[in-house]
């Protein structure tokens, strides 16, 4: 069906496509590259949650590799002499002394910082959302699990990381944070003073702790991480994404835009964004001032030492926690073992194995790649609220020494009112929720069964009043239907409208750019296409 | 015998000797104190004395029309308010100096806010309650002091006494029931000095024994760079640390970002 052009409208290639060439015949690259450009993904918002955490890592990792080139993890002890005139002259450990010089005497060194730990806060804080969002609309089904596994696992690694990175400048703040993690890791019975030898190296504070840290953090867990992302993202990729339910969208079927040129220009652009914001906050709005806190001593301590927000439910849940010790067998269990161990354990296996027992108790076997909005699984949107409630009343609580000096409240009643809260409130959430949901489920019933709500009132010669309903029209698509890059997935490139002057124009710019010409044409026509007439825009 | 007797009038006259050598001594000791107290002694003037009399007077008109109520006409304290016989002119100048007194309205703890009374009339105030004997005075620190005091060691001792209730950045912290360690923002060098000698509220004594006046400066000093200071890298957030960070990183992020996600979504409707 090609028709060869005559010689002089036949263009030179150009660099891309050359370079293209180049790598193709060396590598064979061109049909796995044209399969994955052409591969699509849907396109409602809630699906670039994940992307904000994808993000963050990566400018974590460039800014944490600017700040490794500095930083010097060390314990030993030295006299300051840098430009932060409050400390000079006061001992403190290498490590410190070295963050200091990131922040006053290094280029750009505490925007670097800064940003640094904004995106830490942003990474676990988008992973948090993102995972809202997949419980909430339930991604996680079959055949997922296995990447819901992977995203918690990030989750729990995130929140380790970030701890690691707080704790490394040895500044007040981090050490206190530490000797927290050493009393809890003493807490564990009968190992416990082991296992916080083993971490320490001895006895806390130690010699040695801080090169151990670092190692963990810039290359252990980042490694870790990264491994577990590619893995999330090859899943993701193989699986194909999930979408909502709609016009001309099946279990077997992906519509929205191609990797090239779309969803790749919007990725990009989207980068650019986080970027944007995470400089933002860098740049404007002062995180961990460690100069303010002063070095690390184990005879001090200040009043309002925090961790970062992620452990702050943990250390809410252990300020809610009463004071039980228990004694016997020659050991000792002391209280901060339940609400600093035992505690995220439960909350951290109970989120692994939600598909699990979900499916367990459904019966529920299928696999699903459309996905359910809230409304219509009440039990699960309301187990959701239950858990967002609880862990709200520990967050709140591991900061209400801020919140009873900052709103003029007791802390004593912010104690007794997190510890009744984190009883009382989980269960109201879920039954408020799932009231809501069944009545949203109600509401939508009642559309599809009468219709509409008109507005017009017609009186009976009865003289009875009944409003008008309009049947509820059918499904339109949400987007103005262009053909070429709505496409069905798994099924090649071409849409049964692939023959209009759009379509050709479309074709063509992605084959054009990175793609040989005369490779185009002779691909199958789509199983699934989506044959919704066209719509309107609305 | 003779000899014994001969001995013993002898003895006698040897303790009236004595005696008499003794209450010269005395008499000279007495001469020379006396002879060095007015070589030595501070001479007041009576113009001063005058002064300080007015003050007193003035003083003691201004706490009868605005203190004697809770705290008793003779400062003897009643069941509202404890006796100021014996609290020193320094916890007048921190407790009316800083607003605290008089109290606003009962409550956990007494709020910083303006002073009624203007510096002149809180002098005289500690003025008459100074009369009444015992207490911490009024320090004086100045400007040449402030100049001098080591900043870095007033940074060391802060955070070892200071930090565990005032937080290392000097932003307050709660206590219990209501109670609080305030906020060291507005607090004056000698503001600061004079809460170490007197523990207003729940704030412990720190006497000249266990702070000298140089290391207390210091300390001043180091509470006034904290809240002074240009705050590097941006805005401080309350000086508070993780907390209002992440509420920053969740209503700004992640709330932007959420709204980005929106705008791009919405943009794509072609």
């Amino acid at each position: 069906m090609t028709t060869v052009p005559p010689p002089h409208l036949v263009k030179r290639p150009g660099p891309v496509r050359k370079l293209n060439r180049t790598v193709d015949e060396r590598f064979g690259t061109q049909a796995g590259l044209r399969r994955n450009l052409n591969k699509v993904f849907p396109d409602h918002w809630s699906f670039m949650i994940g992307e904000i955490a994808l993000y963050s890592f990566i400018i974590l990792v460039l800014t944490g590799i600017y700040l490794t080139l500095f930083f010097d993890p060390s314990n030993t002890e030295v006299v300051y002499n840098g430009s932060y005139v409050p400390l000079k002259g006061v001992e403190m450990s290498r490590a410190y002394a070295s963050t200091l010089d990131i922040s006053f005497d290094t280029r750009a060194g505490l925007v670097f910082r800064q940003i640094h730990h904004w995106a830490a806060l942003l990474f676990v804080a988008s992973i948090v959302v993102h995972l809202m969002r997949v419980f909430f609309t339930g991604a996680y089904r079959k055949p997922r699990e296995v990447n819901w596994l992977i995203g918690v696992g990030l989750l729990v690694l995130g929140i380790l990381e970030g701890f690691a990175g707080y704790s490394l400048p040895d500044d007040l703040l981090s050490g206190t944070g530490l000797r927290i993690a050493a009393s809890i890791a003493q807490s564990i019975p009968v190992v416990g003073t082991w296992a916080s030898f083993l971490v320490f190296d001895g006895e806390w504070p130690g010699q040695n702790f801080i090169p151990r840290l670092y190692v963990v953090h810039i290359l252990l867990v980042p490694g870790i991480l990264l491994a577990l992302i590619g893995a999330h993202l090859g899943i993701l990729w193989h699986q194909k994404h999930t979408d909502f339910p709609g016009p001309g969208k099946t279990e077997h079927n992906v519509i929205g835009h191609r990797v090239f040129p779309v969803f790749a220009a919007k990725s990009s652009g989207f980068f650019m964004l986080v970027f944007a914001m995470l400089a933002l906050l860098g740049g404007l709005a002062q995180i961990n001032p460690i100069w303010s806190f002063g070095p690390y001593d184990p005879g001090n301590v200040s009043s309002a030492s925090q961790p970062d927000w992620y452990i702050g439910f943990l250390d809410g849940s252990t300020r809610l926690f009463p004071p039980w010790e228990f004694r016997g067998l020659g050991h000792t269990v002391p209280a901060v073992f339940w609400p600093t161990l035992i505690l995220p354990g439960i909350l951290f296996t109970l989120l692994a194995l939600y598909p699990f027992l979900e499916a367990r108790f459904t019966g529920d076997t299928e696999s699903h790649n459309l996905l359910q909005r809230p409304r219509d699984a009440a039990t699960r949107t309301g187990f959701g609220a239950m858990a967002i409630s609880f862990y709200l009343v520990l967050w709140i609580s591991g900061g209400n020494d801020v919140i009873a000096k900052t709103f003029d409240i007791s802390l004593n009643a912010m104690t007794w009112a997190g510890r009744i809260g984190c009883i009382i409130v989980p269960p109201i959430a879920y039954s408020i929720t799932k009231k809501i949901c069944i009545g949203l489920q109600g509401r939508d019933h009642e559309i599809a069964e009468h219709g509409i709500e008109t507005g017009i009132i017609h009186q009976l010669p009865s003289g009875e009043f009944v409003e008008a309903h309009r049947p509820k029209l059918p499904p339109v698509a949400d987007h103005r239907r262009v053909p070429t890059d709505r496409v069905a997935v798994g099924s090649g490139d071409q849409t049964a409208n692939a023959r209009s002057g759009l379509a050709r124009r479309a074709g063509k710019a992605v084959t054009g750019f990175f793609v040989e010409e005369e490779e185009q044409g002779g691909q199958p026509n789509a199983d699934d296409a989506p044959d919704q007439p066209a719509g309107t825009k609305h | 015998m003779s000899d014994m007797t001969a001995s013993v009038g002898a003895a006698r006259a040897s303790v009236r000797r004595r005696r008499r050598s003794s209450a010269v001594v005395l008499l000279v000791a007495l001469a020379a104190t006396g002879v060095l107290w007015a070589a030595f002694a501070p001479r007041g003037t009576a113009q001063d004395t005058a002064d300080a009399n007015e003050a007193v007077r003035a003083g003691r008109a201004l706490y009868l029309q605005g203190c004697s109520s809770c705290h008793g006409v003779n400062a003897q304290g009643g069941n509202q308010a404890p006796s100021l016989v014996g609290v020193g002119s320094a916890a007048v100048d921190f407790q009316v100096g800083t607003g605290r007194m008089p109290l606003a309205a009962p409550g956990a703890q007494a709020k910083r806010k303006d002073p009624i009374y203007d510096q002149t009339q809180i002098d005289q105030l500690a003025a008459y309650v100074g009369s009444l004997g015992g207490g911490p005075k009024k320090p004086v620190i100045t400007s040449a002091a402030l100049d001098d005091a080591d900043l870095a060691h007033g940074g060391e001792l802060y955070r070892a006494n200071c930090a565990q209730c005032h937080q290392a950045t000097g932003a307050g912290a709660p206590l219990t029931y209501g109670k609080y360690a305030p906020d060291l923002g507005k607090a004056t060098p000698t503001q600061i000095v004079e809460a170490m000698r007197t523990g207003p509220e729940s704030m412990p004594v720190f006497g000249p024994g266990q702070i000298d006046n140089a290391d207390a400066t210091a300390i001043a000093k180091y509470v006034r760079h904290l809240s002074e200071a240009p705050s590097a890298g941006g805005d401080a957030l309350g000086k508070y640390g993780p907390v209002p960070e992440g509420l920053l990183a969740w209503l700004v992020g992640i709330g932007g970002l959420l709204a980005v996600c929106l705008w791009i979504g919405a943009r794509q409707k072609v």
